[in-house]
């Protein structure tokens, strides 16, 4: 998993509330075996157009937004389906972190696992950074995980929750699988236990 | 000993290893997987030169892209061909049963979980499927998983994970007729809303919940995700012992006898308590139908939608209106007589036999209203030889609706059978987001009964009026 430390970029502003993992990434392209190459689908009904051709009104679209590794979502973020294609489809476009008020649990743990950061933060402090980033499309944003703060806007100043676990994790690029198969041996001996 | 709630006790039988400040390692018991969610975390196992810990505790069925058209069943497209062969050759590979299509136990895998009798109450069963909730109705802690935590778990029969909080949500009283668990779940969402029971498990309580049949109990918890809790739970009781007692996999003989008295242990004692509760009146709940673009959108069928100005916060207000515009909805008007195009009776929410029954009722001795096209799709092979046996496909052909084959069909519109764009439908599934049921279609969900109202009258229609002529 790609290390995640410190992250300065700007910010594409998605207000909508609830936004779920079927917008996110919609169901007929979970037929794909690899999870590489999903960034393509990402927001694929909002993004293109009936003929395919991208939609100009999506802020996908706009110029302002390439390039940009921040995503400010509304409430309840990634609601729906535990589908990691999800994930693999923001980060396959480029983000990096995503700024909400909140996440749904199954969207905020695939995540993690992918180096994509979920960065809760207060209703306040999210009116702030989604009116700013559409005032002006360049703002800069810095989301630091070591002290767990998101800066910008010359004054603004808030951190986010994270266990301690996840972000060791990111922080270092350690994947969790590795973790896990460390306790081989107290698996085993709970299995011999239990039969 | 302190007493304990259900999911407590659930949780403590199977933690392996809780270290400070690191989430605890928990055992699975039962792995579920499916053709969708497998295929990568296969594909890391290869990459690691890892074997399946326990293919014995992992059981794989294909559900979501096989086909229903009983005429020909031929899979949608070479994408997701591959994807079930994948999943085949992965199963041989590895030593996992699996439940291929046209196998006669294939069906959703939340439908043959219980049903060949791998989901039992104190289990701790996940799969990469949010709807994996559904196995909490047998007192089991089952929740959905990412393809990463799939992976995880073939790996080492254990994942990671923080300890959830507790909310119950005790449903007391008695529904009236017309009324179902399906209603119970959609007052919840509404009550609620989609993320409002997020980073909790649910315990659903109260005479309500003990007097469902455990078709109706798996309706109520497969949806406890659409309130953003990964996991619903009831206390297993005579009911679920009943269901249980004599299916494939189910303890045999004395070992039925041990495992009963282990199970009775498992209910809430006396004095423990939840970090949350919310109650459900059962008495004053009516058919319920949503009409926005996620499942916390409803309202009782006899309700008008919210008039704009009726919402809280301008955020609130612009996701509403945002709803109904995609619905192409007015605000302030009821949806009872709102036209309709399609209705889906199906999906691991209601798909089982008790549905299928609840559904034939109204369907008997009527007709399909004209224009409207109706899919029936049981949940599995052993649910629809049942309904045949009963029956209950003559009345659904007979009434002019499509008797189909066992898989996820219309829920999630990947294998083919999908909403065209503009289309209304009422379907028995469990969302209704943008686009879920076909690129472009609007989604109202409801109840069996519900469903098959609308399918009879062409239009949103309370079930009542038609169970009382």
């Amino acid at each position: 998993m790609a290390k995640f430390t410190t992250l300065t970029s700007h910010a594409v502003p998605l207000p909508a509330e609830n936004v779920d993992t079927d917008q996110i990434i919609p169901a007929r392209f979970l037929k794909v075996t690899d999870k590489h190459g999903l960034g393509d689908s990402l927001f694929c009904d909002w993004r293109y157009l009936k003929d395919g051709s991208p939609n100009p009104e999506f802020v996908l679209n706009e110029p302002a937004s390439q390039g940009a590794q921040i995503l400010i979502a509304g409430d309840n973020f990634g609601s729906g389906s535990s589908r990691e294609h999800a994930p693999w489809a923001l980060v396959g476009w480029g983000f990096r972190a995503i700024v909400s008020t909140g996440f749904a649990d199954i969207f905020k743990s695939n995540s993690l696992k992918n180096g994509l950061l979920p960065v809760e933060v207060s209703p306040e402090v999210h009116k702030r950074l989604m009116d700013a980033v559409q005032h002006d499309r360049t703002t800069q944003i810095t989301i630091d995980l070591l002290t767990q703060s998101v800066t910008g806007l010359g004054s603004l100043e808030a951190t986010f929750p994270i266990d301690e676990f996840s972000k060791h994790c990111l922080l270092e690029g350690i994947d969790q699988l590795g973790y896990l198969l460390s306790f081989d041996e107290q698996i085993t001996k709970y299995e011999q236990q239990r039969t | 000993m302190e007493p304990r709630t259900l999911f407590q006790k659930v949780w403590d039988d199977h933690v392996v290893v809780q270290e400070p400040e690191r989430p605890a390692v928990l055992y699975i018991d039962l792995h579920l997987i499916h053709e969708v969610t497998s295929p990568q975390a296969f594909t890391g196992l290869r990459e690691r030169g890892i074997k399946v810990r326990r293919p014995d505790k992992t059981v794989a069925t294909m559900d979501h892209s096989t086909p229903t058209d009983p005429r020909a069943l031929k899979v949608i497209d070479d994408q997701a061909k591959v994807q079930l062969a994948m999943l085949e050759s992965n199963c041989e590979e590895f030593g996992i049963q699996c439940y291929s299509l046209g196998d006669s136990r294939n069906g959703i895998v939340h439908v043959i979980g219980p049903e060949r009798g791998f989901t039992q109450p104190g289990k701790t069963i996940v799969c990469g499927d949010s709807h994996t909730s559904t196995h909490g109705a047998f007192g089991a802690l089952a929740f959905g998983i990412g393809t990463s935590e799939v992976e995880h778990v073939l790996a080492t029969q254990c994942l990671l994970q923080r300890k959830p909080k507790t909310l119950e949500v005790r449903v007391e009283g008695k529904l009236m007729p017309g009324v179902t668990a399906k209603d119970i779940i959609l007052a919840l969402c509404a009550k609620i809303g989609t993320g409002g029971a997020t980073g909790y498990v649910i315990e659903y309580t109260g005479s309500a919940i003990e007097n469902l049949d455990m078709d109706g109990r798996m309706t109520v918890c497969n949806m406890s995700i659409e309130a953003g809790a990964r996991a619903g739970m009831i206390a297993p009781d005579e009911t679920a012992f009943a269901y249980l007692d004599g299916r494939e996999f189910a303890p045999k003989g004395a070992d039925w006898d041990a495992a009963v008295e282990r199970w009775k242990q498992l209910r809430t004692d006396e004095g423990a308590t939840y970090d949350k509760t919310v109650i459900i009146d059962a008495n004053k709940l009516e058919p319920m139908i949503t009409y926005g673009t996620n499942p916390g959108m409803g309202m009782g069928i006899s309700e008008s939608m919210p008039a704009a100005n009726a919402l809280d916060s301008g955020s609130q207000r612009a996701a509403y209106e945002k709803a109904l515009r995609y619905m192409d909805l007015e605000p302030g008007q009821p949806l009872a007589g709102q036209k309709i195009d399609v209705v889906f009776i199906g999906s691991c929410t209601n798909s089982r036999i008790s549905d299928l029954r609840l559904a034939a009722g109204v369907f008997s001795g009527r007709k399909v209203a004209k224009g409207v096209r109706t899919l029936v799709v049981p949940g599995s092979h052993d649910i629809k030889k049942q309904a045949e046996a009963e029956g209950l496909d003559r009345i659904f052909k007979e009434a002019g609706a499509e008797w189909r084959e066992p898989g996820c069909s219309m829920c999630i519109a990947m294998n083919g059978d999908n909403l065209e764009p503009g289309q209304y439908a009422v379907s028995t599934s469990n969302r209704n987001f943008e686009g879920r049921q076909g690129k472009g279609g609007r989604t109202f969900l409801a109840s069996p009964l519900t469903a098959a109202a609308a399918a009879i009258t062409g239009e949103v229609t309370d079930p009542r009026s038609l169970l009382l002529s």
